[in-house]
């Protein structure tokens, strides 16, 4: 196909249940063949994005094109183009792993010779062939995401929607799922997922878009989002509140928690911008008890972009 | 292919699902039947000799009144059977497959069809069982091959329009537990009708309940169709009752398996 449509394009897009706002003006746009990582803290509005271009609710308000068809006015055709891996696992866990798959060749309208291949095929590269006979209720959590993504695979779909495709996975079940995603894309195959996490934002995607309180705050490639955070953050914890209030004074650019009496300073936690900090702290005189340096992760995305952390901002919906 | 066809294939899949799902989880259907086959049981050979002797019949006691109870107990066994239906329905919507098959372009309604024609099969099969152990413990029924069959028609009407309520139940509810509640009241519903006494042995509100609630008519006709006793109007406002239900009860269902699935 020659046509130059994205895989997914999204304007305007809102929803909002009663008087709550979800989702506030999305747009996006994600190019056939990539992988597009939708990143934010629970409740941003992640899983209704995915449920609403996924065909499952409706949009209040915004134009929407998967595959270059409209979910609103032929959903059946956009279904056609999909597969979808929910947060929570739809396997059906009274049947066998080759049950299931099977399930969805039928329901993908197969013809049985094309489905027990596909079956097969799918049980193989998903190392599934061993437990293939056994219950779904038998299996660890890591095999049960991928008969999960096995399944959505079976009527070969070509944009593919995944819910935070790893919580909940112990780290090696998390790379082993990562891999599988990093193969499917080789085959033109375009996944839009969401993610708390930025570290699987930044393996993954080839664009990431930030999503707070229902805007996109921030987009663009993971080493463009990545210029934008200053690179972590060292904390600083003091004996008394007063060493707090002179540093706080000194660094005007920290987040200070006045119970636990420590402040949160934008640092890259090179030994050189360490020593710098040290050597002003040291001028100043002010006693501090301990320090501690962090790598950047979701909180300092926040930090940096809306001026808080995004916990703190959870918890104040 | 047509869409009729894609309705037909996927329902036939979702039926297979169901009925592997029994099978792989057959302490319900034992336990579904099991029910019915105790209270039968315990009716025969506890109350039986008593209550027997209480219908007034020729011969009274404890084979007159084998017969009398067998229509009720069938209509137990398909309360009991349809409990099965609300909780299997109510998992599928609590799990994420629903929202799999929502994302799919497959016919609608072909989840709960699935369903429907499943707990079918379960029920005439658990019917069957029944019927065969109230042979074995007295039950004597005078009907000719054709009543056998009018006999199943009603049994068959009342059970569609019973698994419809019952399918609507595990919808509207937002936990297994509950949907197994539910339908719960259906299984009393013979003892407040003509179901193991005559109506006219109760006091006026509850025999008034217990002549116009829908599974009365339903065991006169059977009782009528397989003992020969009259049936008069019953057959009429059985098959009514059968089509109200299920008219009413199938709109319910879905207009709660279309409602937006977030909420």
């Amino acid at each position: 196909m020659s046509t130059p449509h994205p895989a997914i394009r999204v304007t305007g897009l809102r929803k909002a249940y009663g008087k709550k706002l979800v989702l506030d003006g999305i747009d996006l746009e994600v190019p056939a063949g990539t992988i597009f990582a939708l990143l934010g803290p629970n409740g941003a509005g992640k899983t209704t994005t995915v449920q609403i271009l996924s065909t499952l609710i409706d949009a209040d308000a915004g134009d929407i094109r998967i595959d270059g068809r409209d979910p609103a006015r032929d959903p059946d055709a956009v279904r056609d183009a999909i597969g979808v891996t929910g947060q929570f696992s739809a396997v059906d866990n009274l049947l066998t792993g080759e049950e299931n798959l099977k399930l969805m060749a039928d329901l993908r309208h197969l013809d049985r010779a094309a489905g027990r291949r596909r079956v097969a095929e799918l049980l193989d590269r998903f190392d599934l062939v061993e437990a293939a006979r056994k219950p779904v209720v038998t299996y660890s959590g890591g095999m049960r995401r991928r008969l999960d993504l096995a399944m959505t695979l079976v009527g070969s779909p070509r944009v593919i929607f995944l819910d935070e495709p790893t919580s909940g996975l112990d780290p090696r079940s998390r790379r082993t799922m990562w891999q599988v995603i990093r193969d499917l894309v080789g085959g033109g195959v375009t996944i839009f997922l969401t993610t708390q996490y930025l570290e699987e934002a930044d393996q993954l995607a080839d664009r990431i878009a930030l999503l707070d309180h229902g805007r996109l705050v921030a987009e663009g490639t993971p080493d463009e989002l990545k210029r934008r955070i200053p690179g972590g953050h060292v904390q600083l914890r003091f004996t008394d509140p007063t060493g707090l209030d002179l540093a706080a004074r000194m660094f005007g650019d920290g987040s200070r928690d006045d119970d636990a009496l420590t402040l949160r300073i934008p640092n890259d936690g090179r030994v050189r911008s360490l020593r710098t900090l040290l050597g002003r702290l040291d001028d100043a005189s002010i006693e501090v008890e301990e320090l501690s340096v962090h790598t950047p992760d979701l909180d300092d995305v926040f930090l940096t972009l809306t001026g808080q952390p995004h916990k703190e901002r959870a918890t104040v919906r | 292919m047509s869409s009729a066809t894609y309705a037909v294939r996927d329902s036939t899949t979702m039926l297979r699902r169901n009925l592997r799902r029994m099978q792989r989880y057959p302490s319900m259907t034992l336990m579904l039947i099991g029910m019915p086959v105790v209270l039968l049981l315990l009716f025969v050979y506890v109350f039986g000799g008593t209550m027997g002797a209480g219908l007034g019949g020729v011969s009274g006691g404890r084979a007159d009144y084998a017969n009398y109870i067998t229509p009720g107990v069938l209509l137990i066994t398909i309360a009991g059977v349809v409990q099965g239906t609300a909780i299997s329905v109510a998992m599928d919507m609590t799990e994420g497959i629903i929202a799999r098959f929502r994302t799919m372009a497959i016919f609608r309604p072909a989840v709960l069809t699935g369903h429907v024609v499943g707990s079918m099969i379960q029920t005439l099969l658990a019917l069957l069982v029944v019927t065969g152990v109230a042979l074995l413990v007295g039950f004597r029924p005078t009907a000719t091959p054709i009543e056998w069959l009018a006999a199943l028609g009603i049994l068959a009407a009342i059970t569609f329009a019973v698994i419809w309520f019952s399918v609507a139940c595990g919808l509207v509810s937002k936990t297994v537990e509950t949907a197994s509640n539910l339908p719960m009241p259906l299984i009393l519903l013979p003892f407040l009708g003509s179901g193991f006494v005559p109506t006219d042995s109760m006091p006026a509100a509850v025999r008034w309940f217990a002549e116009y609630q829908p599974f009365t008519p339903v065991m006169e006709t059977l009782r009528g169709l397989l003992l020969g006793t009259g049936i008069g109007n019953s057959a009429g406002l059985a098959i009514a009752w059968s089509v109200v239900i299920t008219v009413a009860c199938y709109l319910w269902a879905r207009k709660l398996y279309n409602r937006d699935p977030s909420r």
